[in-house]
């Protein structure tokens, strides 16, 4: 478990974070959203200490970290970049030794990462000669080589063919599931949407909303209803405390002022006719952060 | 795959199900070696690193053997002689002689350049040898020198016992090695700490490794590579001296090579600092060579003076003192034989003292210039973080 106390941070005259406080839970994939600029990059630097805060602490497992704690981080920058004159293997098999694994683990970890990343093939490629896409990978292998305890990956995703989105999801979901925690930051809603457990939603330096993802699309629910059902839903006017939006057939969305309203037309529906849908109207993650962020 | 689908939002979070592998990390110095070790196996890999040293080791080698070839066709002036002052001229031993039949024919002989003088008896009353000299155009210096009588001389305050020519050899020697191999590798580290920014690999590095281990890693690693190829090269010139039978010659100039090992390894690592802290106040390969020209100059300097100033005593003096021209200046001194023995310790002692305030300053501009992308960082952004 991280813990990101009230973290401040100025440039010159700029303050970049206001108070910038969540949690990263451990086995949890947690999502950090936010514009370009609204301090994902900043935040995530201090995390891992290559940038100071000007005030605030990160804590893990409530104690301040430190930079051997870091050590055991796996980061991926936003600004990518390997040695381009290094073999991929080798470059990895360095990386993982600078985090104090010994040769023969380190090159174990390596070949089995490639593997899993299907650059098994390139590893006595120079990284020059990789494709954009495969440098990616090589680069989400460079953070994950020392088997790290936390990973912290800035816009993992970018750059990425939809196969590889694919295989980069399994492999950090894989990693979670082994009871690490992991952030990482996207612009690609759709995909947090999928795959994180936690989002953080960050604006103008200040966290606008975080927690689970399924709590905080029941925060932002509208009070709205579909309803499918095999006869046709005229008499849903007469429900009272029901204003109805749309109606075609059996299909109505309609807007309940109390829950009982809405649960009475759960019920006369039931007696008129089969129901084969009813539910509130959830709203998408690129929704709710529209709604956040305005 | 299908994990990634289900909805774990209400999955409760109960601990860590696995205890990861944690791996110690590195002691410091394991750090800087393996940083050191990439610096070394890149440049072993680079074929312009190989193909320079190669060409600066044919030059050291071929200079040693052209400097034997020399020696050995050093022929001595042809003089023409007529009768009786051929016992004048064997006494010199400095010349090849040419018997003429009469004054005429010498005459001839220096006419038509086959003899650069002539050495004819003379019958006046106030020659001394009981010869006169003919020449062609001017007053032949070096006939004359040999003929003459001097008295003995006692000098005061001699300067050096090496010859003029020598010295100058041996000063154009250890200029150029030491500005060949200081830029070589020097340019070699400020480019890697241009790479490593530009490439943006430094921002993993600093999240795995401390930031002077990196540093440490990159003046060892290529320090190890600029001393290597210093000893390398003294060898090959002591082993070319010995196989062409220089053995005097290597015996003088044998000393001040090793004081030169020695003194060099301790400058390139304060100039190798310079370097990579001068290097990483820019972003861009091109920028490189405007950010490390006050540190080329540092090394200009030395070559330049110890080349035009190697007679100077007092010059010498004071460059084998300053750290920068140390490494030229002192084995210099140690070669003209004007060094007390207590000299070149103080000196050393000197570098060692400013190589190490050089590596605390260095490593300070380095950690702060490290992520400042874009924009050149200015000297007084760089020292104060």
């Amino acid at each position: 478990m991280l813990d990101i106390r009230t973290i401040n941070k100025r440039y010159g005259t700029r303050q970049v974070l206001t108070d910038v406080s969540f949690g990263v839970e451990s086995g949890r994939l947690t999502g950090f959203v936010g514009a370009n600029g609204a301090g994902k990059t900043t935040t995530m630097r201090i995390i891992l200490g290559v940038l100071s805060a000007d005030s605030g602490t990160v804590l893990q497992d409530g104690v301040p970290l430190t930079s051997d704690d870091r050590r055991r981080f796996g980061y991926m920058p936003e600004e990518r970049g390997l040695y381009p004159k290094m073999k991929v293997g080798e470059h990895l098999v360095y990386l993982a030794r600078l985090h104090g694994l010994g040769p023969a683990s380190a090159r174990r970890n390596t070949a089995e990462l490639l593997d899993r990343l299907g650059l098994g093939e390139r590893a006595g490629d120079l990284v020059q000669s990789l494709s954009l896409g495969n440098q990616q990978r090589a680069q989400i292998a460079a953070a994950l080589v020392h088997d790290p305890e936390f990973l912290v990956l800035d816009e993992p995703f970018s750059g990425l063919d939809p196969l590889a989105v694919e295989v980069v999801m399994s492999v950090l979901s894989g990693f979670a599931a082994q009871g690490a925690p992991v952030l990482f930051s996207s612009h690609q809603l759709d995909i947090v949407e999928r795959l994180c457990d936690d989002v953080v939603i960050i604006a103008d330096g200040e966290i606008r909303a975080n927690g689970p993802r399924e709590r905080l699309r029941e925060q932002h629910s509208s009070p709205r209803f579909e309803l499918r059902t095999a006869a046709d839903a005229e008499w849903i006017h007469t429900v009272p405390g029901i204003s109805v939006l749309d109606l075609s057939g059996g299909v109505a969305v309609f807007e309940a002022e109390t829950d009982a309203a809405s649960q009475s037309v759960l019920r006369q529906a039931l007696t008129r006719a089969p129901v084969t849908q009813f539910s509130q109207q959830r709203p998408s993650l690129a929704t709710i952060f529209k709604e956040i962020v305005q | 795959m299908s994990t990634i689908w289900n909805d774990r939002a209400g999955t409760p979070h109960i601990g860590r199900p696995q205890v990861r592998p944690r791996y110690p990390a590195p002691s410091f110095a394991r750090s800087v070696w393996l940083v050191a070790t990439r610096e070394i196996m890149a440049r072993l890999r680079s074929k312009a690193f190989l193909i320079s040293t190669g060409i600066l080791l044919l030059i050291s080698v071929g200079s040693v053997v052209a400097g034997s070839i020399a020696s050995q066709n050093l022929t001595m002036p042809k003089v023409a002689v007529v009768g009786s002052a051929a016992q004048v001229v064997e006494q010199t031993e400095s010349f090849t002689m040419v018997k003429a039949d009469d004054i005429g024919a010498a005459e001839s002989l220096v006419r038509d350049g086959t003899v650069s003088a002539a050495v004819v008896p003379s019958t006046r009353a106030d020659a001394l040898l009981g010869v006169r000299v003919i020449a062609l155009d001017s007053p032949p210096v070096g006939v004359l020198a040999a003929l003459s009588v001097t008295p003995a001389v006692s000098l005061l305050e001699p300067t050096s016992r090496q010859s003029g020519g020598l010295v100058y050899l041996v000063s154009l020697g250890f200029g150029l090695v030491f500005f060949m191999s200081a830029i070589t590798f020097g340019s070699t580290i400020a480019q890697s700490v241009v790479e490593e920014k530009q490439t943006r690999v430094v921002e993993i590095l600093m999240t795995t490794i401390p930031v002077r281990a990196l540093l440490g890693g990159k003046v060892v690693g290529n320090s190890i590579m600029a001393f290597g190829q210093i000893v390398a090269i003294g060898l090959l010139v002591a082993i070319g001296m010995a196989t062409t039978g220089q053995f005097g010659l290597l015996g003088t100039v044998g000393p001040s090579i090793v004081w030169f090992a020695v003194f060099f390894a301790f400058g390139f690592v304060m100039l190798a600092a310079l370097f990579a802290a001068t290097a990483s106040m820019v972003s861009r390969q091109e920028d490189v060579g405007s950010a490390t020209s006050p540190v080329l100059f540092l090394v200009m300097i030395p070559y330049f003076l110890v080349i035009f100033f190697n007679d100077n005593p007092t010059v010498l003096a004071v460059m084998s003192y300053i750290p920068f021209s140390a490494p030229v200046g002192m084995p210099m001194r140690i070669f003209l034989g004007t060094a007390a023995w207590w000299e070149p310790l103080l000196s050393l002692a000197i570098l060692l003292a400013s190589t190490a305030v050089v590596i605390l300053l260095g490593s300070r501009i380095y950690s702060n210039s490290l992520l400042r992308m874009g924009a050149r960082v200015t000297l007084r952004q760089a020292l104060r973080g």
